[in-house]
């Protein structure tokens, strides 16, 4: 059983789903089995995770040959730190959500819970795979599970922000083939670790052919995680989209990131001859012009959900500027703010329904309306949640953003990253008190056929458990840190990928 | 052989992008389903263009990489469901906003915005 543990967070997931569909979970009567089912898959796959992340963090990386298909050729699956910490995020992040649609979002369609669990299996599959077609292939799971979760209870709304992500993303699949099809070309194979070995040794014309194919990957991966020309498409969706949804989609943008990092640190690294670090320079001015335009945005944004859109693209930006540092420490840092980012912007967008449901019509436009009625709880939420996406101490923001803040080495880097990252800080601190003094403060005064809506007790939990982990990051950030910078290390250390591959007798 | 491949390959595309630029959500999807074409021929050829070749090692003198024609199997399964998914997406569309543009609504017609403007002058 131990040795098939790699492939368990995308069998549970894809298993489970599907019984979802199938009696006795059908029909509207049945709803409260769905969820019971749903809540036990989901704390098996969190389960799994936690297994999987301590068998990989004292056993080593793990190498897992699907139907025993030996690389290069079979579908290898592949799980080092960073993979393992990435699915436990995930799945602690599907735990929140999944507990705060319970309170009635996930009765809007029939479907919600299995496509929920698909679309955590793409968001598995991508982590774990090592290999590009079938990073494509679960991008598609991933794509098409958001596609009909985004659309889910239906609305104006959202279908007109739904026809636009569907036509975007489909052109960037169609990218991401032509980008594989141009590597397969010159690489001659889609293993990523294959691809890392032969990729110094093709011609000088083939060099310029796998240059644009990794330039176009680039695109493909920036798409999906709204670097700075491709970002227009989410702040609309990320704010049409009902809040469990949005909160889920919190991970897809990472997703796009981990891809970045991947491909770029291992295929296209220091080992890649003339074409290592081809697309850094690209990624220094991208980011930064990320974190500019994304607080802009946030300043300006109308009501709660665009502005957590705009800092997720802030997020982005931070995360790429980590990338771009190119060191194994500024890899370590990224990786704390990647999960405390994910978890905290989920949070954010599950605390924003929950404080529209309260202020009647007005929902999180930044307007005076009726009073929020559980104003202490939601307020402390709010101001955690707040204080933790800004980076202000004692929450996990103000952690991950020191160390990034640390790693970044030389006078220019150091001048670039503390004054972007720092002015951007100030600047969400701003748009942040600006959006809880009216929401919170400026209501009119009662009136007595104002009946109270208080939120249900599923929704505080799913928001609970989500903004715990911001003060637990910061308890146990002494080991945290020693784990991304082992994740980081493994990252980093291509010695090591090879050798688990075996490749290191028989090589063609 | 190469060079009319490539020229297939790159007019399909051509009209791919361009349909894919148009207001309306049909010509849009005829575009995307152009593009997944044009993607499906380009992925084939990453195999490199053979004639008389199977795909099976020591069925016949020269053989062709099965890779891509797999690779094309899976693009091709999965563009199909795509595109009737953005079909039925687009009919949705035109049933909840009440006409077929990609915005969602009519763009501004810039006469009418013109003319008052004029006579006003």
């Amino acid at each position: 059983m131990s040795q098939h543990l790699p492939i368990l967070p995308i069998l549970i997931p894809m298993i489970g789903g599907l019984l979802l569909l199938l009696p006795p979970f059908t029909g509207p009567e049945k709803y409260q089995f769905r969820r019971v089912a749903s809540i036990l898959l989901i704390v098996l796959q969190l389960v799994c995770a936690v297994v999987l992340l301590q068998n990989v963090s004292y056993g080593g990386a793990i190498m897992y040959a699907v139907g025993d298909w030996q690389p290069p050729f079979g579908i290898i699956l592949y799980v080092d730190l960073l993979a393992a910490l990435l699915v436990c995020l995930t799945s602690f992040l599907g735990l929140g959500i999944l507990l705060y649609s319970l309170a009635g979002d996930d009765r809007e369609g029939k479907y919600f819970h299995p496509l929920i669990h698909f679309q955590l299996l793409g968001i598995y599959g991508a982590f774990l795979t090592n290999d590009l077609f079938n990073l494509f292939v679960f991008f598609e799971v991933l794509l098409i599970a958001s596609y009909t979760l985004l659309i889910h209870g239906g609305g104006k709304q959202k279908t007109a922000a739904n026809v636009h992500y569907v036509i975007l993303n489909l052109i960037g699949s169609s990218l991401f083939l032509f980008a594989l099809g141009t590597l397969y070309g010159t690489l001659g194979t889609l293993n990523i670790a294959d691809m890392s070995l032969r990729v110094s040794q093709i011609s000088e014309s083939e060099q310029l052919i796998a240059q644009a194919g990794a330039s176009l990957l680039l695109i493909v991966f920036g798409l999906k995680a709204a670097m700075l020309p491709m970002h227009f498409w989410l702040p609309n969706v990320y704010g049409v989209a009902s809040a469990p949804v949005a909160a889920l989609f919190a991970i897809m943008t990472k997703v796009g990131v981990y891809c970045i990092f991947r491909v770029y640190t291992v295929i296209f690294g220091e080992q890649a001859g003339n074409l290592s670090n081809i697309v850094e320079p690209w990624i220094w001015p991208l980011a930064i012009l990320s974190i500019i335009v994304g607080t802009i945005g946030a300043l300006a944004s109308p009501n709660l959900r665009a502005l957590i859109g705009n800092l997720v693209i802030v997020s982005v930006g931070t995360l790429l500027i980590t990338f771009a540092i190119r060191t194994p420490e500024a890899t370590a840092a990224g990786l704390l703010y990647l999960i405390h980012s994910t978890l905290i912007t989920g949070a954010l967008f599950l605390l924003a329904d929950l404080l529209g449901q309260q202020r009647g019509k007005a929902f999180d436009y930044f307007v005076v309306a009726r009073k929020i009625g559980q104003q202490k709880v939601a307020g402390i939420c709010f101001l955690i949640a707040a204080m933790a996406v800004a980076g202000l101490p004692p929450f996990s923001g103000f952690l991950s953003k020191l160390v990034i803040l640390q790693s970044a080495i030389g006078t220019a880097e150091k001048v670039w990253v503390w004054s972007v990252l720092l002015l951007s800080s100030l600047m969400a601190i701003i748009a942040l008190s600006r959006a809880g003094t009216t929401l919170f403060w400026r209501y009119t005064t009662p009136t007595k056929e104002n009946e109270e809506t208080n939120a249900s007790n599923w929704q505080l939990a799913g928001v609970f458990v989500l903004l715990t982990a911001s003060p637990l990051l910061v308890l146990f950030g002494a080991p945290l840190i020693q784990l991304t910078s082992d994740a980081a290390a493994q990252l980093h250390d291509l010695p090591l990928l090879i050798e688990v591959m075996n490749f290191n007798g028989d090589m063609p | 052989m190469e060079t009319l491949y490539v020229i297939c390959v790159g007019v399909v595309t051509f009209c791919g992008v361009f349909l894919c630029l148009r207001g309306r959500t049909f010509s849009v999807v005829v575009g995307l389903t152009l593009l997944s074409y044009a993607v499906n021929l380009f992925l084939f050829s990453s195999g490199r263009l053979h004639l008389d070749g199977a795909a099976i090692l020591g069925m016949s003198e020269k053989y062709a990489d099965p890779l891509p024609q797999a690779l094309v199997l899976t693009a091709i399964v999965i563009g199909f469901a795509m595109i009737a998914f953005v079909v039925i997406l687009s009919m949705r569309a035109r049933a909840d906003l009440g006409n077929d543009f990609v915005d969602g609504r009519e763009p501004p017609d810039d006469e009418k915005l013109l003319k008052p403007r004029r006579g006003r002058l």
